[in-house]
């Protein structure tokens, strides 16, 4: 129990735990803007992706798993971390300290995170759940994004948070190299543009479809779907679909 | 050629450790621009002395940047604008007349004041004390070239142990974290041969012993590699953090008997 205790009650093994479980969810990230794209292939490419989702047994269920793991592991040690940080300067410089190196990001991390949170929640709400939403149709994710997105204030909301979030990745894809230790000089330099790089394609993917829906670039679908691994189809006379 | 300048300092005045401080301001006159920052501090307190008055109390030892005891914060910045120039090697050129300067201490839960701008540091000493060593038998001195090692790990190392222990690192990172230090003392014996023995205890018990001194974790904004006057890479970070999170799952099992647990 030592070893796992030394991580746990350290600056740097709670530091590591952050990073491994920002990695994850940098992955998530990743794949959902991949799999978001879809948007633009139509409503049936979509169904069908949220069809294959489901039907590959326990792996939608293990993934969320992992992922809310990853959030109360991320969120617990950033907590942790933020507080003790506090506590190290209890009084603060008269005359301010003037930063040298750092930059946006990696000063608001604490915020950004705090508002990526509460967008998660916020966005499981809208999309996974409809809550509030009349016409949510569990059949069509498709035309639940373009409904959504075709309001104006939703789609800042998700514009904003996803440029909040391109912040957070970018401070977090690089500092994670260095938390973890997989820092070697050769490839030094090239961190800070791994992580802009990535960072700025998955914004750009995300903000992308806000963007096109508004733009009148992707129109609602009047096709309506019925498949089982969906749940309950939207009311009689569909013929369950494929 | 020298030139005078004429300055106004707001230096941090503070009685002891428990007494509330505040900037006080005091004119600087005819300072010459090629007196050192400590030298100016030096004329200001002759002027304090005939006055009758308390002078300002800072830290300072070697004046050439070697030792580590004279780090203050001038204008925001750990030992002031210059990259790379400790506050005792900083000159008055890089000031100009008619400037306003402020100089404060350290600030540190693990740096506590013991007047005006002197801290204790004795925080650094102690992680030192846990673990940045090799324990060896003397006995009669070795041939210089007798273990081999490789040239970049000795230059390497040897970047590493520039580190002076000024606490300028710590002063400026938003957290108040020592990794800087702590990666530095823990780095330049980890590279070389004789620091491999005791390697996996260095890195845990120093690091545990950051922690106990309240230092705060880092983030990576990279403020300590820009305030570090001996210009020590990040880089060290990451080295102590790989080897900590190694010794940390891997750790050997007899590892809690030998340190008496
Ligand atoms: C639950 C809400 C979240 C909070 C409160 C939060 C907060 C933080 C904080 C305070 C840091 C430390 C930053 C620093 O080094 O200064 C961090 C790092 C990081 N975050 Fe988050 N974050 C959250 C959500 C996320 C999400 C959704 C992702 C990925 C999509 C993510 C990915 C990362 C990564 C990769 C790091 C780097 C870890 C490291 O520094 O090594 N975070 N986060
Ligand atoms: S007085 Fe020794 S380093 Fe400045």
């Amino acid at each position: 129990m030592d070893r796992a205790l030394t991580l746990r009650s350290t600056t740097v093994g709670t530091k590591a735990i952050m990073a491994v479980t920002g990695a994850v969810l940098f992955g998530f990230v990743v794949v959902h803007m991949l799999g978001n794209l879809q948007l633009w292939l139509g409503a049936q490419a979509m169904h069908d992706y949220a069809v294959s989702l489901r039907k590959i047994h326990g792996v939608l269920w293990i993934a969320r798993a992992v992922l809310l793991a990853s959030v109360l592991g991320h969120a617990w040690s950033a907590f942790t971390l933020v507080r003790r940080n506090a506590a190290a300067r209890p009084v603060p410089y008269k005359h301010a300290r003037r930063d040298q190196a750092t930059n946006y990001a990696a000063r608001t991390m604490p915020i950004t995170g705090v508002v990526v949170a509460l967008y998660i929640a916020y966005h499981i709400m809208h999309l996974t759940l409809g809550v509030g939403v009349a016409a949510h149709d569990p059949q069509n994710p498709y035309n639940n994004v373009v409904n959504g997105f075709s309001n104006p204030l939703i789609a800042v909301v998700y514009i904003v948070a996803n440029v909040l979030l391109s912040a957070h990745l970018f401070h977090g894809g690089y500092a994670w190299f260095n938390s973890l230790g997989l820092s070697n000089p050769r490839y030094a330099g090239m961190k800070r543009a791994f992580a802009m790089g990535l960072a700025g394609l998955i914004t750009l993917g995300n903000v992308a479809l806000p963007v096109s829906v508004l733009a009148g670039a992707v129109k609602p679908t009047t096709e309506t779907f019925c498949s089982p691994e969906l749940g309950p189809c939207a009311g009689p006379g569909v013929e369950p679909g494929r | 050629m020298s030139k005078k300048l004429n300055l106004t300092l707001h230096v941090w005045r503070q009685k002891g450790p428990t007494a509330a401080g505040d900037f006080v301001k005091y004119p600087a006159s005819g300072i010459d621009d090629h007196m050192s920052f400590l030298e100016m501090l030096d004329v200001v307190n002759e002027g304090l002395i005939e006055k009758g008055e308390d002078p300002i109390a800072f830290d300072h030892d070697c004046r050439e940047g070697i030792c580590g005891s004279c780090g203050v914060m001038i204008n925001g910045m750990a030992h002031g604008p210059r990259k790379a120039t400790t506050a005792c090697q900083l000159h008055m050129r890089v000031f100009h007349d008619g400037d306003e300067i402020w100089i404060e201490p350290w600030r540190a839960a693990a740096f506590p004041i013991i007047k005006d701008l002197i801290v204790d540091r004795g925080s650094l000493d102690r992680i030192v004390q846990s673990g940045g060593y090799v324990s060896v038998r003397t006995g009669a001195a070795r041939d210089a070239n007798n273990i081999a090692i490789p040239k970049d790990d000795a230059d390497l190392a040897m970047d590493a142990a520039q580190c002076i222990g000024c606490g300028a690192c710590v002063a400026a990172c938003p957290n108040a974290s020592a990794s800087l230090f702590t990666s530095a003392k823990i780095g330049h014996l980890a590279l070389l041969p004789q620091g491999g023995p005791e390697r996996e205890d260095r890195v845990r018990r120093m690091v545990l012993q950051h922690d106990a001194e309240l230092f705060g974790s880092c983030t990576q904004h990279g403020e300590c590699e820009a305030a570090c006057p001996k210009q020590i890479s990040i880089n060290f970070i990451a080295r102590m953090n790989a080897d900590f999170i190694k010794t940390a799952v891997t750790a050997n099992a007899d590892l809690k008997q030998r340190e008496g647990q």
